[in-house]
């Protein structure tokens, strides 16, 4: 059996006042980029500095490359980060800053002016050696900040909600940046963001948390299409989550039935009569028909919502749910789709999700 | 626009009352150091002319000389072991989360608070006991009780505004600790080091009262002036008094321009 990189045991972090990471376990791959991301307070944060040893965990234990890291302290790790606040030393100039793990390697001056100007030249600042950090954009501080982290060529790399500050063309530029790193050094990221758009863009793998506990490890389009329960369907955002029970199954398809009415969901397994049926079906596997026409849930149109070229329609459906249904712009203008019109909601039953049953 | 009448009178007694202000303050000063340059035993209007007569004679003193290198030594000792003690204590206060961090801070913070005639008498009753009277270092000592405070409160300003990431992002990036005391949080305290120096510097060369009650035969130069007085008027006095004020404005205006180099200058970030 392949042994992880970076393995997280029963880790738990306990705080005075609150129970921060609840003794997760997850497998880091080597080379693999990975994204932790939940809502804020969900224990990625903390995940990231205990894996950092910038924290003490309460249980359990972290391997970096098979070895334990309990007492190993932060200085010794070689797991640099990429911090939000960016954490550049402001009293030394951007050259300065980028040689400053070689300095305390006890690397020589030439050597490390030599090494930190390479990685400056890579990330686009070679003009920008002798400049003070103050006078940087904060795009080119972002690249600071990860050539510093860099500079000692790490096995890894640990990233916590880095792109955060900048604005969105920036992020997006940074983005394709740090995917091209990744590519280019082959060594582990390991992303904390609770930006989906940064998380699917970049992972090859992500965990969600939520309260301290991992809820679902999976491929980006695992996460979003098979969601493991109901928590991370919601956190997907584009997700509707449809509440029954099961009624019968055959052939792989259940009946379900539930307050907004009978619906047919696929399933591998079958499940007993009467236990639950909870499903989800994606805002962007719905279709939208003006109310005469066929059959559906009937809704009323409560608004719209700009997404880039698509539109998020909230659509309260009779009997009180209420439903996101992503389309295209032109889709929108065919159906007049204006707040308070009645349409029709259906979709291919095939497309439907069923959350599997709780461990 | 025209400014009211009004708006100008009031502008013009804000300034005058500023001025008078500082004349009220500065005059004294001026008219010892104007005298101290007079040819006449007595400081008396009309003056006698340009002289250096006091200055070369309080050189010629063997005392005041003495008196003066007393001061020095006991402002250059205040000044380091201030602020190192200084920095300690603020470096505490910014690192550590303890129980009884309230009364810690304020022990360190309180001396100057004390009149300085009981915290003289009652050094005085305490150091004659352990049998420390009457040595210079222990004006020393006294001196940096009080100093100390000062340096903490300039250091600990400081402090306030290093970002609670950047000591552990050194630890992150493979400093140890200590190393991260030395390469991170000392250089960036260093404006406020400075200061704290010659502002304990400063503080000492002026203290009077302390070093008086606890210094016994060993005179600092504001003790020996206190000693001439007694005597007699001395025209050497006006010579000291220039001196002794022409060390204090410096080393307070070092200290103000350390302290201060941050208040007019604001990082302005460029365009990419």
């Amino acid at each position: 059996m392949k042994t992880p990189f970076i393995a997280l045991d029963q880790l738990d972090k306990r705080y005075p006042d609150h129970h921060a990471v609840k003794s997760i376990n997850l497998d880091i791959d080597a080379g693999e980029f990975i994204a932790i991301m939940g809502p804020s307070g969900c224990g990625k944060s903390t995940t990231l500095r205990l894996i950092a040893g910038l924290d003490e965990p309460t249980g359990g234990e972290i391997r970096i490359g098979g070895d334990s890291m309990r007492g190993v302290p932060a200085f010794q790790r070689n797991t640099p980060m990429v911090w939000q606040s960016l954490a550049l030393f402001p009293f030394l100039t951007v050259a300065e800053n980028v040689a400053f793990p070689l300095r305390m390697q006890k690397v020589g001056a030439a050597e490390r002016r030599k090494r930190s100007l390479e990685w400056l030249d890579r990330l686009g600042l070679a003009s920008m050696a002798e400049r003070n950090i103050a006078q940087l954009s904060g795009g080119q501080r972002q690249r600071v900040a990860i050539a510093r982290a860099l500079v000692t060529e790490p096995s890894v790399l640990l990233l916590d909600e880095p792109l955060s500050a900048l604005d969105a063309h920036l992020r997006v530029r940074m983005q394709t940046e740090l995917s091209r790193l990744h590519r280019e050094l082959g060594i582990t990221f390991v992303y904390v963001t609770h930006a989906q758009s940064e998380a699917f863009a970049l992972a090859d793998r992500i965990v969600i948390m939520s309260e301290g506990h991992i809820q679902q490890v999976g491929r980006p389009q695992d996460v979003y299409r098979a969601p493991a329960n109901a928590f991370v369907a919601e956190f997907m955002g584009m997700n509707n989550l449809v509440r029954g029970e099961v009624r019968s199954t055959r052939d792989g398809v259940l009946d379900i039935a539930g307050a907004l009415g009978d619906f047919r969901v696929p399933s591998a397994t079958p499940r007993p009569q009467g236990s639950k049926g909870d499903f989800v079906i994606a805002a962007d596997r719905i279709a939208l028909k003006p109310e005469a026409d066929g059959e559906g849930l009937s809704g009323t149109v409560l608004g719209l919502e700009f997404v880039g070229s698509t539109q998020t329609v909230f659509v309260e459906i009779e009997g009180g749910a209420e439903f996101r249904v992503q389309k295209q712009q032109h889709e929108i203008e065919a159906l007049n789709l204006v707040p308070g019109r009645k349409v029709k909601l259906s979709w291919n039953p095939e497309h439907a999700w069923l959350l599997p049953q709780a461990a | 626009m025209n400014t009211s009448l009004a708006t100008r009178l009031s502008r013009l007694a804000q300034y005058g009352f500023l001025g008078l202000l500082f004349g009220f303050i500065a005059t004294p000063m001026l008219v010892i150091v104007v005298f101290s340059f007079d040819a006449n035993r007595f400081p008396t209007i009309p003056w006698g002319g340009f002289s250096l007569e006091w200055h070369r004679a309080i050189l010629d003193d063997a005392m005041i000389r003495d008196a003066f290198l007393n001061s020095v030594l006991v402002g250059l000792g205040t000044a380091m072991l201030s602020t190192l003690l200084g920095f300690a204590a603020a470096y505490i206060d910014f690192r550590y989360r303890f129980r009884l961090k309230l009364p810690f801070v304020l022990l360190v913070a309180v001396p100057p608070a004390v009149p300085a005639t009981i915290l003289g008498m009652a050094m005085l009753a305490f150091l004659s006991r352990i049998g420390l009277f009457g040595r210079l270092e222990t004006v020393m000592a006294c001196h940096v009780a009080i100093a100390t405070s000062f340096a903490m409160a300039i250091i600990r300003l400081r402090l306030n505004d290093l970002s609670r990431d950047l000591e552990p992002a050194a630890w992150n990036l493979g400093a140890s600790p200590a190393a991260a005391l030395i390469h991170v949080v000392l250089p960036f305290c260093k404006p406020a080091l400075v200061a704290s120096f010659f502002l304990s510097a400063a503080v000492s060369f002026d203290e009077f009262l302390i070093a008086w009650f606890v210094g016994g035969v060993h005179e600092t130069l504001p003790v020996r002036i206190l000693n001439l007085l007694q005597g007699q008027v001395n025209p050497k006095i006006n010579a000291i008094g220039t001196v002794v004020l022409v060390i204090s404005v410096a080393l307070v205006l070092i200290a103000q321009r350390f302290t201060g180099v941050r208040a007019g200058r604001r990082p302005k970030p460029e365009g990419e």
